[in-house]
């Protein structure tokens, strides 16, 4: 295997960089994109090449920045993608699919950007990874750099669920909470990356890391049976997923793994208590304006000032999707209809999605006879606080069968009428 | 006295130094002292129309300019003016 990596890009300016730790444009502090020999891709890679990699997202190696790191490399990614009929069903969306991100390593999407990001690092001769993060990311990063012998630095802001902060210190990882918004970690964790000499996946490897996230849109059509979807809706935090599985979906059309031109409606989905991307959608505006103390249950999306906003909104809008957001309520009601409908058990980030994808099917944004794919990003067992009373024991009884037909009424013996 | 920060990807064009002193009572009048003693960094910092450039992300101590008076927020006498590139996180 090799990568096909040239180096990295602006992608405002066009200025040109060799592929090293670097978060920003020196010309115009635009972000950094790697750019491949496509058609050195196009000549190497096929459906049967694709089949014949590893059980995680390497097999796309390819269309990554680095070469698969088999120490790093814990199993992430090619998560099912599974036919959603009993929740496509009360939608009204007969072709609805559900990525199921749950089940990866550290279950969450985040084990994609990570994983590239670690291989990355070690790559570069690091010996400490770090991150900003709210949960998730430092989650991934702790285990994939206690798997590497890698030491890890991880910031987080104050009041993050106690599930997310134990599955990141269990790893031995530095876990330093900040008194602040994600958006002030993440404005440390900025100005730290040109003081301390760590790869923060997030700040000066962010071009490399961001490239993880295209693995989930890859797996997606290679699931479908090499066709893309006629639509998705993506959770937005940082952008940077909702942007990626866009441009994934076309990459693989310029390297000839698709046989149609992808047409896919690009939605996303955000948390009403922190929405600049769905609110500068719905305004009609073109820049996004940032919230300076995001409120929503869904933490993990909880980035007031997203860095790739302005480029989600766009993606979305010219290519038909919508941004939208749902309430708290909305969100805890979302998670409990994918559990009992699909039996996944979702993070508020997946309640945030399935909620918004309930609106927009509603609304008629999206289609009954779209094929939709709907991207759950976490799983809930990181959330449980969010969830407060609402799921429940619907009994507490003596162990006594007594107890228990007081409990179930007459109607429910075997033989009653 | 206010002292600047200046990011790794700007510090080519102020001889490598990360921090410069200057004097001044705003953000603006700050950044106009910084551009007179390295001019290069005002195409980098400024737009066509003198607004702060997108990508380019201010912060007087702990403050996002932002939410405050933009390039009026006033800076106080040895305060700390950052420059972050604007892209990160996520």
């Amino acid at each position: 295997m090799t990568t096909y990596l040239q180096g990295l890009t602006c992608r405002e300016c066009g200025a040109r960089y060799p592929a090293e730790a670097r978060s920003a444009c020196e010309e115009c502090f635009g972000p950094l994109e790697p750019t491949y020999d496509l058609e050195a891709i196009r000549a190497a890679v096929s459906r049967e090449t694709i089949a014949a990699g590893p059980a995680s997202m390497w097999r796309y190696q390819a269309f990554l920045p680095a070469e698969r790191d088999p120490e790093v490399d814990l199993g992430d990614g090619f998560t099912p993608l599974r036919r959603a009929r009993r929740l496509g069903a009360e939608l009204g969306l007969p072709n609805l699919y559900v990525k199921d991100e749950t089940r990866n390593p550290t279950h969450s999407f985040k084990d994609r950007v990570v994983s590239v990001a670690v291989t990355k690092a070690r790559e570069l001769g690091f010996e400490t990874v770090a991150c900003a993060s709210t949960g998730n990311l430092a989650h991934a990063v702790a285990a994939h750099a206690a798997a590497a012998g890698m030491d890890a630095v991880t910031f987080v802001p104050t009041g993050l669920e106690s599930g997310k902060l134990a599955a990141t210190a269990v790893y031995g990882a530095r876990l330093v909470e900040v008194d602040g918004t994600y958006d002030e970690v993440n404005r440390l964790c900025g100005e730290a990356a040109d003081e301390y000499p760590w790869a923060f996946v997030n700040v000066n490897l962010r071009p490399y890391y961001a490239e993880g996230s295209k693995t989930i849109a890859y797996e997606t059509a290679e699931q479908l049976g090499w066709r893309a979807p006629d639509h998705v809706v993506v959770p937005v935090a940082s952008g940077a997923l909702l942007v990626r599985v866009a441009k994934a979906f076309r990459d693989l059309r310029a390297v000839g793994l698709l046989d149609e031109e992808p047409s896919v409606r690009v939605s996303g989905a955000q948390g009403v208590g922190c929405s600049p991307v769905a609110t500068a959608f719905a305004q009609g505006a073109d820049d996004v304006r940032p919230v300076r103390t995001p409120t929503t249950i869904a933490r993990s999306l909880a980035i007031g000032d997203p860095a790739d906003g302005m480029y989600a909104l766009r993606e979305a809008r010219e290519s038909g999707g919508a941004v939208e957001a749902a309430t708290d309520a909305e969100i805890v009601e979302a998670v409990g209809l994918l559990a009992r409908t699909e039996g996944i058990f979702t993070e508020t980030a997946g309640g945030v999605t399935v909620a918004v994808l309930g609106k927009l099917a509603a609304r008629g944004v999206i289609r009954p006879d779209e094929t939709v794919v709907a991207y759950v990003t976490g799983m809930g067992l990181k959330t449980l606080e969010a969830y407060g009373e609402r799921f429940r024991p619907a009994a507490t009884i003596r162990p006594r069968l007594e107890a228990l037909a007081a409990f179930l009424g007459d109607g429910a013996r075997k033989g009653a009428a | 006295m206010i002292t600047v920060r200046i990011p790794s990807a700007m510090r080519g064009l102020t001889d490598g130094a990360a921090h410069v002193e200057v004097e001044g009572m705003t953000v603006r009048e700050a950044l106009d002292a910084l551009v007179v003693r390295h001019p290069a960094l005002g195409a980098r910092l400024f737009d066509d129309q003198g607004k702060v450039r997108r990508f380019v992300n201010l912060y007087v101590g702990e403050d996002d300019i932002r939410f405050s008076e933009g390039l009026d927020t006033a800076v106080p006498e040895g305060g700390t003016l950052s420059i972050l590139p604007a892209v990160a996180g996520g």
